[in-house]
């Protein structure tokens, strides 16, 4: 039997009401609602069979299973990564179900096509993108709606009385007219029999009627995060199962030839065997610690790769520096990615021109649950696994490739994740699961490999470094007329890739591309820079960086101009009724804008910086507020203003500002991942720096809801931070901050 | 053999001397709130408490503590700061990911137990954990909450 890793919530929920048919379509779903369905159910196989044919997001057993204790269970689509995710499905589906948030048990469903909800045709799957709520809020209601029409339906045929005649209370069927009332956990068992509803007579709740949806309803899962009770995939055990430590390649494509000192190795204490796997050794032990000592005493000959070129190898001259110094030298008029007006002739005509270069830098995603991975080959030829990922399908059929089994056999199991940032796609190498998989093989029993921090900074993907010159033309009342930007970069799809697409990689520059700026001439080009560094996406992903530079480089048009910053913004918006209410929004939080520097009440010298961002469907503007401490930055606070439109919990909301705000404080203050000689330089958070709580920031959240098509809120709290610091730092210093992160850099006030 | 007292059961023990506690209670006790993160003492993912003081378990080799009291983060509620600061953290809604806030609970009952109205110096002291979400302001508040005390503006 398998240790059940879906009591993430920690919540007893004791047995199903409706086991026979329960267990059928969750094994139908492929779902691993715990140990009692993954023991039982149909052949998988034959089960996905069935569920092909699933229009996703319909198929209301396979999300939902009502207990008769009223617990209910919900498969959510989307992993729960610290994002709040299962709190804003619980609330969405339990508005429309007309049950309490607080009474569902939500888990990450398992790969299959009832759960590619994001959007239409062939659906697709992915937590990422800030896309989960924003992509499957109506599906998600309707699924809701659908289902509370099945419990009227059940209750109406259970009391023989027109559904007409039954309304519904948080979690009960009510029929006013005999007083009676019936909860839905005892309508489960013959409600979720019942065929779902034709779509088209699912009726929706008007907005005005919510009870949940918009309210700071509070999360699932805090108790048992503070308790140690939510288990990561780091957590998964099984009966029987051994643990393995690896040591990469230090080099990526890099091959392990032998092993110097393999009997020496396999003579420590507790070390169960030795292998040579693609890219990396590993050992197999009783325990893990073993495990890490063995392989980290393994002495490996490795070999360069016979053609570097086709597997993006890490070449032994590599160095960020020298990277750097490439993106800089390049020239020519690159890829055009936004192109209005005539920038090139109005810099001719302009009063006044000015250009700056920015540079930003690659980083690591630094979730603090390093990477690991269980398999479990079973009797009957299926496949376990068990894996911290951000898109289940698409692991699943990676999985199929490498093993040779279908889909079918293959059950992948995805638990909650301890911070992800962009770390857990599928990206080339820089998962354990294909090493987890491989050890199983070879030794008979269920493996889970764990990455030590070491091993994850090998082999972790990197936000991508860029340097963009700009060029801006002003008139001769100073406000500017053309601005020109050419990025040399590669983009994280093109880093994945290891070419050049057929179209530009639109993550590469967004946030230089898409501003809302009134500015008449704009071109705005990449030049493409191909490295071997293993590019990802890193929260935000090109407005990590893209932001920072333009919003710095404005204010410096600003300054040409004599403009006070905030006031240019609000001038070029002036037609941007959203982005102009937005901005005075956080004018306002903040007490009235006011750049400085000015004398605070403490005596320190401060000024305040602003920048804007139009990120993953959301629009943010952000003030800041900085001194100078004994040569490094402070940021006092940050007042940050998000409008996504509509909102489903404002707490959440607000925390994903906050957390995402520190992401932004770390780049900008102190984060860099560099390389020398094909070898990142730091390995652990001794070397890589993090934010840590004494550089905290207050962050105020204010939420504007214009009422604007649905955004993202994981990620767009991020990028307009940087550049009001920044700015903020410009400003009270007197000279310009064109480079992240500021640490190495001089500060004066 | 190595006897350790965890959360007040007295466990025998096969793990030589020198083995990180973190591994002796994630492996050997199969008690998995404890977290690792970083393997040097830089994350404080790890954290559990000796003697009632905060003490990084991945540094810590199993054979010095034999003789002591070790509080995990499963056993936290038994302790009547550490249920306060668990009820402070739920109250505040301080987890995101959580990965690594059984450190941070940890760490946050140690001072109080210390004391029980911390400073803004005791406080910014103690609590150094990292988060990679973000939560240090949450984590704040909740320690000044437990504390009595109001954040002094900076």
């Amino acid at each position: 039997m398998i240790t059940d890793l879906s009591h993430d919530l920690a919540l007893d929920t004791g047995a199903p009401v409706n086991i026979s048919r329960r267990r059928f379509l969750m094994a139908a779903a492929g779902a691993s609602a715990g140990a009692f369905v993954l023991g039982f159910g149909l052949p998988i196989g034959q089960a996905r069979a069935e569920g092909a044919v699933v229009t996703p997001g319909t198929r209301v057993a396979a999300f939902l299973e009502i207990r008769a204790d009223g617990t209910i269970r919900l498969q959510s689509p989307f992993v729960e990564g610290g994002q709040g995710i299962f709190t804003a499905m619980a609330q969405i589906v339990g508005e429309e179900l007309d049950a309490d948030p607080a009474t569902f048990v939500v888990e990450n469903a398992s790969p299959g096509p009832d759960y590619k909800v994001m959007g239409t045709g062939a659906g697709r799957r992915i937590t990422g993108g800030s896309n989960s709520v924003r992509s499957s809020y109506a599906t998600m209601r309707r699924l809701g709606a659908s289902a509370r029409a099945m419990l009227v339906q059940a209750a109406a045929l259970q009391w023989g009385v027109p559904v007409g005649e039954l309304t519904t209370a948080p979690g009960h069927v009510i029929h006013a007219a005999s007083h009676r009332s019936l909860a839905y956990g005892e309508l489960a068992k013959t409600a979720l029999d019942l065929p779902v509803p034709a779509p088209e007579t699912v009726v929706l709740k008007d907005k005005a009627q919510f009870r949940w949806i918009g309210k700071s309803v509070a999360r699932l899962d805090v108790r048992a995060k503070s308790t140690g009770k939510a288990a990561y995939a780091i957590d998964a055990k099984v009966p029987g199962m051994v643990h393995a430590a690896v040591q990469h390649a230090p080099r990526f494509g890099m091959e392990p030839d032998s092993i110097g000192n393999a009997d020496a190795i396999r003579a420590m204490p507790g070390v169960h065997s030795v292998h040579l796997l693609p890219g990396c050794v590993a050992v197999v032990a009783e325990r893990f610690w073993h495990a890490r000592r063995a392989v980290e005493a393994a002495r490996v000959n490795w070999r360069e790769p016979a053609d570097p070129a086709a597997i993006r190898a890490m070449p032994a001259d590599f160095s960020t520096e020298g990277f750097a110094a490439r993106l800089a030298a390049a020239d020519g008029p690159g890829d055009v990615a936004e192109h209005v007006g005539d920038a090139a002739h109005a810099m001719t005509t302009a009063a006044s021109v000015i250009r700056a270069t920015y540079q930003s830098q690659f980083l690591n995603h630094a979730q603090l649950e390093p990477p690991s991975a269980l398999a479990r080959f079973n009797a009957d030829g299926t496949l376990d696994v068990w894996l911290a990922n951000q898109a289940p399908d698409l692991f699943v059929a990676d999985i199929a490739q490498r093993t040779g089994l279908t889909a079918e056999n293959i059950a992948l199991h995805s638990p909650m994740i301890g911070g992800f940032f962009g770390r857990h796609f599928k990206y080339a190498g820089a998962s354990p699961y294909p090493q987890a998989i491989a050890l199983a093989k070879a030794v008979g029993r269920p493996v889970k490999v764990i990455w030590t921090r070491e091993e994850e900074f090998l082999r972790d993907t990197l936000r991508p470094m860029a340097v963009v010159q700009f060029r801006a033309g002003l008139d001769a009342a100073g406000l500017p007329v053309a601005i020109e930007a050419f990025s040399a970069c590669e983009g994280p799809g093109e880093g994945q890739a290891n070419r050049r697409g057929d179209k530009l990689d639109a993550a590469a520059l967004e946030g230089v591309t898409g501003k809302q700026y009134a500015i008449p001439h704009r071109h705005i080009a990449q030049r493409y820079v191909k490295s071997p560094m293993a590019l990802g996406y890193w929260r935000s992903v090109g407005h990590s960086m893209n932001d920072f530079f333009y919003e710095c480089f404005l204010d410096e048009i600003a300054d040409k101009g004599g403009k006070d910053p905030y006031d240019l913004r609000l001038h070029l918006l002036a037609d941007n009724r959203r982005l102009s209410t937005l901005l005075k929004a956080v004018a306002e939080a903040s007490g009235g804008w006011k750049a400085g520097p000015y004398v605070a009440p403490d005596g320190s010298r401060r000024a305040r910086g602003v920048a804007m961002a139009s990120p993953f469907g959301s629009e943010t503007a952000a003030i800041a507020e900085v001194s100078i401490e004994g040569g490094e930055v402070k940021v006092h606070d940050i007042w940050q203003a998000i409008d996504p439109g509509t909102v489903v919990n404002p707490a959440i909301v607000a925390a994903q500002v906050t957390g995402a705000s520190a992401l932004a404080l770390s780049q900008l203050l102190v984060e860099t991942a560099v390389y020398r000689d094909g070898v990142p330089v730091a390995r652990n958070f001794d070397g890589y720096q993090v934010l840590r709580p004494d550089r905290m920031a207050r962050v105020h959240t204010r939420i504007v809801e214009s009422g604007e098509k649905m955004g993202g809120i994981g990620e767009p709290g991020l990028p307009a931070v940087p550049p009001a610091v920044a700015n903020a730092v410009s400003r009270l210093t007197g000279k310009r901050v064109r480079a992240m992160p500021l640490a190495g850099q001089t500060v004066n006030a | 053999m190595i006897k350790l007292h965890v959360n007040g059961t007295l466990h025998t023990i096969d793990a030589e001397g020198e083995t990180p506690l973190l591994w002796v209670i994630r492996d050997n006790l199969g008690m998995t709130g404890t977290k690792y993160g970083c393997g040097i003492a830089q994350c404080g993912a790890c954290s559990v408490m000796i003697d009632g003081v905060v003490t990084r378990s991945c540094v810590t080799p199993v054979e010095s503590v034999a003789d002591k009291a070790i509080t995990t983060i499963e056993g936290i509620e038994q302790d009547p700061v550490g249920r306060r600061v668990v009820e402070a953290w739920v109250r505040h809604q301080v987890p995101q990911c959580g990965y690594c806030q059984s450190g941070q609970v940890m760490a946050a009952t140690s001072l109080i137990k210390a004391k029980a109205h911390p400073t803004d110096d005791d406080i910014n002291a103690a609590m150094i954990n990292l988060c990679r979400c973000g939560t240090y302001t949450t984590i704040r508040a909740a320690v000044h909450d437990l504390a009595g005390s109001a954040e002094h503006a900076a």
